[in-house]
């Protein structure tokens, strides 16, 4: 039988306690456990990024890392990134530029911006693009998507 | 549901080891299966391709084993270090740039944040994006275990390490701590090249790496290797030593492929026919050799 074990963690500021089979994913744990469903199963194989998570400030497929790696960490996920009724700078960019169509890779695509513009104030067109390489969208919006991104990026520098 | 929670074929124990030491006794009985970066690992055993062990033990709270270190003419890349580290990393930079190159071709921005050097060697992928540039730089493995009451280490030429796809000579009880390799000479030049339809995220169709030493036109020290044209990564050392202290001409080059297609021995698969794969080496092998490198 596979072994559960309990893990303690912050997620979204607020600290949270599971108890989790050892070979499940960080993603089966926000979504099918905690019921965080902004977070999104695509590929499950860490091709596409609609999965993308921020641990410890660094941007990961939750897909393909284990729930027991969470313990003793801080998860940011989609949900974390709004303030009471106010969006993000990000996310409230991808609106302006209507950044969206499905939706579907957008929590992934936003969380891999922030982590991209948290770490480059100097963010160029290029370094963005190469550091959306693994987030696919399928809409084909990635023109919008590096406007939004950009304008950000600029704003902050 | 990502239909995952029904998992009955998970492992029996857990455990996160903080220290180098505890993880080889977690290993001693050779019944366990070690987690790092877990980017392969989850995927392998989720398609059933690696089966769990009694015991899943997550190495990567161990400090010691991440980073890069330079001692006695000697740089160390602890086994946990991620490709992200690897791409940042001033060291690595300037004493072995090809790492770097080999880095910025490797998967996305989010695997390369977690995948590590040591799982990436362990894996032992014939088309692994950072071992032809080990090969070249004449990397050793260091190999960890606990026997008789004491951590003992023993080291490994990489060139040695594979065996076949997946397979090396480490044996279930080791723990991969380190990959070493004598800094290279100032003037040493190495280049890495590799295929695929997108600049990143792409299983080699085939990668090259070659490391030389030149003086005019004449080369010396070359270290030539490839990704995905066997069932390991290889170090061609018959062209190797074709070319070793010739002057380039287009008739070496030219003996050079000859030499090389007599040392591959790639396959068809999904991502390319083996005569798109050998057509593929040569045009690396006259584009590593035809670059001042």
């Amino acid at each position: 039988m596979t072994v559960n074990i309990d893990i303690r963690f912050v997620l979204n500021g607020r600290t949270v306690q599971a108890s989790v089979p050892a070979d499940m994913s960080a993603l089966a744990l926000l979504r099918d456990k905690l019921g965080m469903t902004g977070t999104k199963l695509a590929c499950g194989e860490g091709e596409c990024g609609a999965c993308t998570i921020l641990i410890d400030g660094e941007s990961v497929n939750a897909c393909l890392m284990y729930a027991v790696d969470c313990d003793g960490r801080e998860i940011l996920s989609i949900e974390g990134l709004r303030t009471e009724e106010v969006l993000s700078d990000i996310q409230q960019a991808f609106v302006d530029h209507g950044a969206i169509q499905c939706g579907f890779c957008t929590p992934g695509m936003i969380i891999q911006a922030k982590y991209l513009v948290d770490n480059n104030p100097t963010l160029s067109l290029e370094e963005l693009q190469r550091g959306l390489e693994g987030n696919v969208c399928r809409c084909t919006g990635y023109k919008k998507i590096f406007d939004a991104i950009s304008d950000v990026a600029n704003a902050e520098a | 549901m990502t239909a995952e929670l029904k998992s009955d074929q998970g492992p029996e124990e857990y455990a996160a080891p903080s220290t180098i030491e505890e993880a080889a006794r977690l290993m001693a009985d050779g019944d366990a299966l070690i987690l790092a970066g877990g980017t392969d690992l989850k995927l392998q055993t989720g398609e059933g391709r690696i089966p769990y062990k009694k015991r899943l033990v997550n190495i990567r709270r161990i400090a010691d084993l991440r980073g890069v270190t330079m001692d006695s003419g000697e740089l160390r890349i602890g086994a946990l270090t991620t490709m992200t580290d690897i791409l940042k990393d001033e060291l690595l930079g300037d004493m072995a740039p090809i790492l770097a190159e080999a880095a910025n071709h490797f998967a996305s921005s989010q695997i390369r944040n977690v995948a590590t050097i040591g799982g990436n060697i362990c894996n032992a992928s014939p088309a692994g994006d950072s071992l032809p540039a080990l090969l070249v730089l004449d990397g050793e493995v260091e190999l960890t275990c606990f026997d008789s009451g004491a951590l003992t280490n023993r080291r490994v030429p990489l060139k040695d390490f594979f065996t076949g796809p997946g397979k090396t000579v480490k044996r279930a009880e080791e723990l991969l701590s380190a990959v070493c390799f004598a800094v290279p000479e100032q003037r040493a030049r190495a280049r890495f090249l590799k295929s695929g339809p997108r600049p990143a995220l792409e299983i080699s169709v085939v990668s090259a790496a070659l490391s030389a030493l030149r003086d005019g036109n004449e080369v010396f020290h070359v270290r030539l290797a490839f990704g995905a044209v066997g069932p390991v990564p290889l170090r061609a050392m018959a062209t190797e030593a074709l070319l070793e202290g010739k002057t380039l001409t287009p008739q070496l080059i030219e003996e050079a492929v000859e030499t090389l297609m007599g040392e591959i021995s790639p396959i068809d698969d999904v991502r390319a026919t083996a005569w798109y794969r050998g057509h593929l080496a040569s045009v690396y092998l006259r584009r590593l050799l035809s670059d001042d490198c």
